[in-house]
């Protein structure tokens, strides 16, 4: 049974002049894991931006559960999760006030409470330690912990794994597909080899134009 | 508070995630948290909110030492200076309103959050309005004893500043919205700025002027009460536009 959550058509995306990729049509559907693949500066971020709607630079058409995105904007948004290069923590908080800010902001209910997340990253204790403390990989972990709040069911995630450890990469690779199995779908990207049976790959390389 | 609306997600394959509606959160549930989160910041970084308020106090304080410390001269300049310097200083405290959230990717994600950017706006101006124009206006009076402000001019001093430290935090909030993505924007959001600011500071200082001159100070202060009823309408749809256009370029 498939059951499209977003479908991009004819996707387009121009920068400096330079034809990022064109002609790109992709069905994401409910359980699916897509990984966006392709070298440094081919568009990635650019692509993913699109899909968070943060960036409007783009010809082509984006539907969302079968409607135009447009007209579909603010459910898309409730049920998207965006964890970015730039995580959107703040240094002078801790743990545990940056994930209420984020969780009040988006859908404003949790699916636990933000001690078990924290410890599904392996960040128990780390609470009310002001963030500015934490090393960079403990820093992902506090961004990654909404994954485990949030009832989004769209994730988009750029470069999840940096500064992860094996073990941390494992877990959150049980976490995406079981978040795949209960109808959600995750589209990201990494240069890291991922063990995800089910995961689906787009090449960004072969959508790319000849030089504008 | 009666602003929810339940979204419910497409029907489709049974899964923990479809199985219940999810429901919008109140607009005010967003506005409180970026309002608790920024007041938090503002509270760990005392330093910064400092700042501001120490240029006020010290220039205040040069005047007499600088100009003279005659009383007549400075009756005359004491409406005029303390409103100049107290635009100066929120001039001042403005560049940083967006730039730590454009820089460590917080804006992004308020961007996509499925809140109004309006009210996200509203809550960092008004944040922003308490750390530096409040504290701004309940010092003008200490700084009008040092500048011999007569006593009839205090109570519009303070009336003027109320309204019209609001008027500058909102205002502001549109050229620190248009700057944010500049490297260096402090010059640009200054020239963007000023020309706005002038009517504030005109209406404001003539208040208290007035007042002292003994005519009625009401109808300028009225006059501030509406330019700050149009910037709470209209500044942060100005700012969440401007906001959208400097991230995504």
């Amino acid at each position: 049974m498939t059951d499209s959550l977003i479908e991009l058509k004819n996707l387009r995306c121009e920068r400096d002049e330079r034809v990022l990729f064109e002609g790109l049509d992709l069905q994401v559907n409910a359980g699916d894991i897509v990984q966006i693949e392709g070298p440094n500066g081919c568009g990635k971020t650019t692509l993913l931006r699109v899909l968070t709607t943060s960036s409007v630079d783009y010809e082509g058409e984006l539907y969302w559960s079968g409607k135009a995105l447009n007209i579909s904007k603010l459910d898309y948004l409730n049920q998207l999760l965006y964890v970015g290069h730039l995580s959107g923590i703040k240094k002078a908080l801790t743990p545990r006030e940056n994930l209420n800010w984020f969780s009040g902001i988006n859908q404003g209910h949790k699916r636990c409470s933000i001690e078990v997340a924290l410890e599904e990253v392996g960040l128990f204790g780390f609470e009310d330690v002001p963030c500015h403390h934490l090393s960079a990989g403990q820093l992902r972990r506090v961004a990654l912990a909404r994954l485990f709040l949030t009832p989004a069911r769209v994730w988009i995630l750029d470069e999840p794994f940096t500064a992860i450890d094996k073990q941390g990469v494992a877990n959150l690779e049980r976490l995406m597909t079981e978040h795949a199995a209960g109808g959600g779908c995750v589209i990201l990207t990494t240069h890291q080899d991922m063990t995800i049976q089910s995961l689906r790959k787009i090449n960004l390389q072969s959508y790319r134009g000849v030089a504008a | 508070m009666g602003l929810e609306s339940s979204v419910t997600s497409p029907t489709s394959a049974e899964g923990s995630l479809q199985a219940q509606p999810l429901i919008t959160p109140s607009i005010w549930s967003g506005f409180w948290a970026t309002f608790k989160r920024d007041m938090l910041i503002a509270v760990r970084h005392r330093g910064e909110m400092a700042n501001p308020i120490m240029f006020f106090l010290m220039v205040i304080t040069m005047v007499p030492l600088g100009i003279t410390p005659e009383k007549g001269i400075l009756q005359i300049l004491a409406p005029g200076m303390i409103w100049v310097v107290a635009l100066l200083a929120t001039l001042l405290s403005l560049d940083g309103l967006f730039r730590s959230d454009f820089e460590d990717g917080a804006l992004e994600q308020l961007l996509m959050s499925p809140q109004p950017l309006y009210f996200q706006v509203l809550a960092k101006v008004l944040v922003h309005w308490l750390t530096t124009g409040l504290p701004l206006t309940v010092m003008a009076p200490l700084l009008g004893v040092m500048l011999a402000l007569p006593a009839e001019g205090f109570l519009p001093l303070v009336c003027s500043l109320l309204l019209g430290t609001g008027c500058l935090s909102l205002i502001g909030s549109i050229g620190a919205a248009l700057t944010v993505a500049l490297r260096k924007g402090g010059l640009l959001l200054s020239l963007i700025i000023m020309p706005l600011y002038v009517p504030v500071l005109i209406f404001g200082s003539s208040a208290v002027s007035s007042a002292i001159e003994g005519f009625p100070m009401g109808g300028q202060l009225a006059v501030l009460g509406a330019f700050l009823a149009f910037a709470i309408m209209l500044a942060p749809i100005a700012a969440a536009g401007a906001l959208r256009i400097s991230v995504n370029g």
